[in-house]
C-alpha cells in the first residue's frame, strides 16, 4: 500500500486543497518524510447486539474500496497495520445507536476505520472524539443496497487537539446515508466528508455544525460525486465564529458527471460572525456535465449577528445574554433537532452555551 | 397608576450624509387607562418616537427626558425598559429562526415576572389568550414570526402584550396590513387588555380606521418631528375629512 504515498509531495500550502490549512500547526501529519505510527484508536464501550461486530483486522484483509486523492488518507493507508472494522449484518434494524469512542495518545498517530452496513439494515453510528489527539484518519463507510445509516461524528476535542480526516461514504442502490459532523473542539480540525454513489435511487444528506472560538481553525471540505443516475444529495452546514482569529473554512464541491441524469442536489452553508476578528471562508462549487437533472443549486451566506433579532427579544424583557443564546440556539436548531437524539442535542447546545459565555468575557 | 412623561425629546439618526434630526422636541404624557392616538403623515417621525422610547440602538437621544413613574427610561437597557412596564408592538416584528413561539413567550414572561411561570397555569393562560385572538394552538410550535402572515404577526404582538402585562403599550401602526376581520380581532385584543389592566396606550397610526375600534381619549397630530396639534376624538374626524395637508409645510 505504501506505493501510493510516493506519488505525493509534502504540501507547501500553495496547493488548492491545502491553501486554507495552517500547515505549521498540524504537527507534521502532512509531511511525507515523517513517520507516523498507525494505531487502533477506537473502542466500543457497550455490548453489541447479534449481527453487529467490531474487531481489528490486518490491513491486508480490508483493503480500501475506492481510490483516494487525499494525501492524509493515503498516508494513513500506507502506515496502518491494522484496521478497525464495524460490521452490521443485513436485514437488521438497530434501536440503539452504536457508539465508538476515540482513545488517543496525544502524540501523532494515524487510524483507519471501515464501517459496513448490510443490505436493508438500519442503524445509527456515533463517533465521539474527546481529549487530546494529534490524529490523521480515514473512515470508509459502505452503505449496502436499501440500507440506511445515520453517521454522527462529534469533535469535542480539548483545545490542543489536531484532527485531519477523510470520511468517505459509498452508497449502493436505494441506500440512504445521513451524516452529522459536529465540530466544536480542537485547535485545528480539517475533515473531508466525501460521497460516491454506486447505485441508483441512493441518497446522501450531509449536515454539519461548527463553532470556532479564538484561535481555532475548523475546516470542512465536502465533495459529493454524482457519477450515477437518479441519486439525491443535500448538504447543509452551519457555523458560528467568535473571537480573534477564529477561523472556519467550508468547501462544498458537487460534481454531476455525464450520465448522472435525474440528479437532485442542493448545498447550503451559513456562517454567523459573532465578533470582529473572526473569518469564515465559504466556497460552494457546482460542476454539471448533464442537463438532464431534477435540480442542482447552492447557497452560501456569511453574516453578522442580527441586532434586530436581539432588539426584538430584549424589548420583551429578555436580557441580552439570554437573547443571544436563544438566537444562536435557534440558528443551529435546524441541524441538531434533525439528529433526533436529545442527549446529544443537549450536550451540543450546552457546549455552545459555554462557548458563548466566553464571548461575553 | 402609571405615568409615562416625555419632555422635549430630541432624537437623531446617523445617515450617510451625517447626523439627521428626526424628533424636534416632543412633549407627551400618557397615564394608565388613557389612550392617545398619534397621527401623522409618513416620515413625520412617529415610529422614531416609538423606537426611541423602546431603546433601539439606531437612535441617538440628543435632548429631553423620558420617565416612567419617575424612573429615567433613557438610562435603562432595552430589556430593563420592558421590565419597567413598557411594551412596543412593532410594525414589522422580527423573525427569529429556530426559536419557537412557546419558548420565546415563556422566556419573556420569566424575564418580566422575575420567575418562571408555573407550568400548569401557564399552559392554560397561553391557550386562553391565543383562543381570544383566534390563534390556533399549533401556532406556539412555529418559529417566532417566521412565515407569519401580516395578520398573524400583529396578533402575535398583541398576544405578547396580553401575557407580559405592561403598564404602557406603544402600538406602532398595528393596523397596517390588516384586513377588516384581523383589525377587529386585534382591536378587541387591545380593548380586552385595557379593560383588564388599566393599560395606558400610545396608538400610532396613519389612518383613522383603527380608531373606530379603539377609542382614543386624546388625539395628537404629529408632523415634522413634533406634535403640532392636540385635541379629543373629534380631531380624528377632522383629519379623516381634511387629511394632513394643512400640517405639512414646505
Amino acid at each position: 500500500m505504501s506505493l501510493l504515498t510516493t506519488n505525493y509531495l509534502t504540501p507547501t500550502g500553495r496547493e488548492e486543497p491545502w491553501r486554507f490549512t495552517p500547515l505549521k500547526r498540524i504537527s507534521g501529519l502532512h509531511e511525507i518524510e515523517k513517520n507516523v505510527p498507525g494505531d487502533i484508536t477506537f473502542a466500543v464501550s457497550q455490548n453489541l447486539v447479534t449481527g453487529v461486530t467490531f474487531k481489528n483486522v490486518a490491513a491486508s484483509e480490508l483493503p480500501p474500496s475506492y481510490t483516494s486523492t487525499d494525501l492524509i488518507s493515503n498516508r494513513v493507508r500506507s502506515s496502518v497495520g491494522e484496521v478497525s472494522s464495524l460490521n452490521i449484518d443485513k436485514d437488521i434494524e438497530l434501536a440503539q445507536p452504536i457508539i465508538l469512542q476515540r482513545n488517543c495518545s496525544g502524540s501523532p498517530q494515524f487510524s483507519r476505520l471501515v464501517i459496513e452496513i448490510g443490505t436493508n439494515s438500519k442503524a445509527t453510528v456515533i463517533i465521539e472524539n474527546t481529549g487530546k489527539a494529534i490524529i490523521g484518519e480515514e473512515i470508509e463507510i459502505v452503505v449496502s443496497a436499501g440500507a440506511k445509516l445515520n453517521f454522527v461524528t462529534l469533535q469535542e476535542w480539548e483545545p490542543s487537539a489536531i484532527h485531519l480526516g477523510q470520511h468517505h461514504a459509498l452508497i449502493a442502490k436505494d441506500g440512504e446515508f445521513n451524516s452529522y459532523v459536529i465540530t466544536v473542539g480542537g485547535s485545528v480540525v480539517r475533515l473531508n466528508p466525501t460521497v460516491d454513489f454506486t447505485g441508483q435511487g441512493s441518497s446522501a444528506d450531509l449536515s454539519g455544525l461548527y463553532f470556532a472560538t479564538s484561535g481555532q481553525h475548523l475546516e470542512h471540505r465536502i465533495h459529493v460525486d454524482h457519477n450515477i443516475a437518479n441519486a439525491k444529495s443535500r448538504v447543509n452546514y452551519k457555523g458560528a465564529l467568535s473571537g480573534q482569529d477564529a477561523r472556519t473554512v467550508w468547501i462544498g464541491d458537487v460534481f454531476i458527471h455525464k450520465g448522472a441524469d435525474g440528479t437532485d442536489t442542493y448545498e447550503l452553508n451559513r456562517n454567523l460572525l459573532l465578533t470582529d476578528g473572526a473569518r469564515a471562508d465559504s466556497v460552494p462549487n457546482l460542476e454539471i456535465e448533464t442537463g438532464e437533472i431534477v435540480g442542482a443549486g447552492h447557497a452560501s451566506t456569511t453574516g453578522r449577528f442580527d441586532d434586530e433579532q436581539l432588539f426584538y427579544l430584549q424589548s420583551r424583557g429578555i436580557p441580552a445574554d439570554i437573547a443571544r443564546r436563544l438566537v444562536i440556539r435557534g440558528f443551529f436548531a435546524e441541524i441538531v433537532t434533525k439528529l433526533k437524539n436529545e442527549a446529544i442535542e443537549e450536550r451540543i447546545m450546552d457546549r455552545i452555551d459555554a462557548e458563548l459565555a466566553k464571548v461575553g468575557e | 397608576m402609571s405615568e409615562l412623561i416625555i419632555k422635549n425629546l430630541q432624537v437623531s439618526v446617523d445617515t450617510e450624509a451625517g447626523s439627521k434630526e428626526i424628533l424636534k422636541g416632543v412633549d407627551l404624557t400618557i397615564r394608565s387607562g388613557e389612550t392617545h392616538a398619534i397621527m401623522g403623515p409618513n416620515g413625520s417621525g412617529k415610529s422614531t418616537l416609538a423606537y426611541s422610547i423602546a431603546g433601539h440602538p439606531k437612535y441617538t437621544i440628543t435632548g429631553g427626558t423620558v420617565t416612567l413613574d419617575g424612573a429615567d427610561v433613557l438610562e435603562m437597557s432595552v430589556d430593563e425598559r420592558a421590565k419597567a412596564g413598557l411594551f412596543l408592538a412593532m410594525q414589522y416584528p422580527v423573525e427569529v429562526p429556530g426559536v419557537s413561539v412557546s419558548n420565546f413567550l415563556r422566556t419573556a414572561v420569566t424575564a418580566i415576572r422575575g420567575e418562571a411561570p408555573k407550568l400548569r397555569t401557564w399552559v392554560g393562560e397561553v391557550k386562553e389568550a391565543m383562543a381570544s385572538l383566534n390563534m390556533d394552538t399549533a401556532f406556539s410550535e412555529r418559529n417566532v414570526n417566521e412565515g407569519f402572515s401580516g395578520g398573524e404577526k400583529k396578533r402575535h404582538e398583541i398576544l405578547q402584550m396580553e401575557l407580559l402585562k405592561p403598564k404602557i403599550a406603544i402600538l406602532d401602526e398595528t393596523d397596517s396590513g390588516l384586513d377588516v376581520d384581523a383589525l377587529r380581532i386585534v382591536s378587541e385584543g387591545v380593548n380586552r387588555v385595557k379593560s383588564n389592566s388599566d393599560l395606558g396606550v400610545m396608538l400610532i397610526t396613519h389612518y383613522t380606521r383603527i380608531l373606530r375600534y379603539i377609542k382614543p381619549d386624546f388625539v395628537h397630530v404629529f408632523a415634522n418631528g413634533k406634535i403640532v396639534e392636540e385635541g379629543g376624538p373629534e380631531l380624528a374626524d377632522k383629519l379623516e375629512e381634511q387629511g394632513y395637508a394643512a400640517y405639512i409645510t414646505a
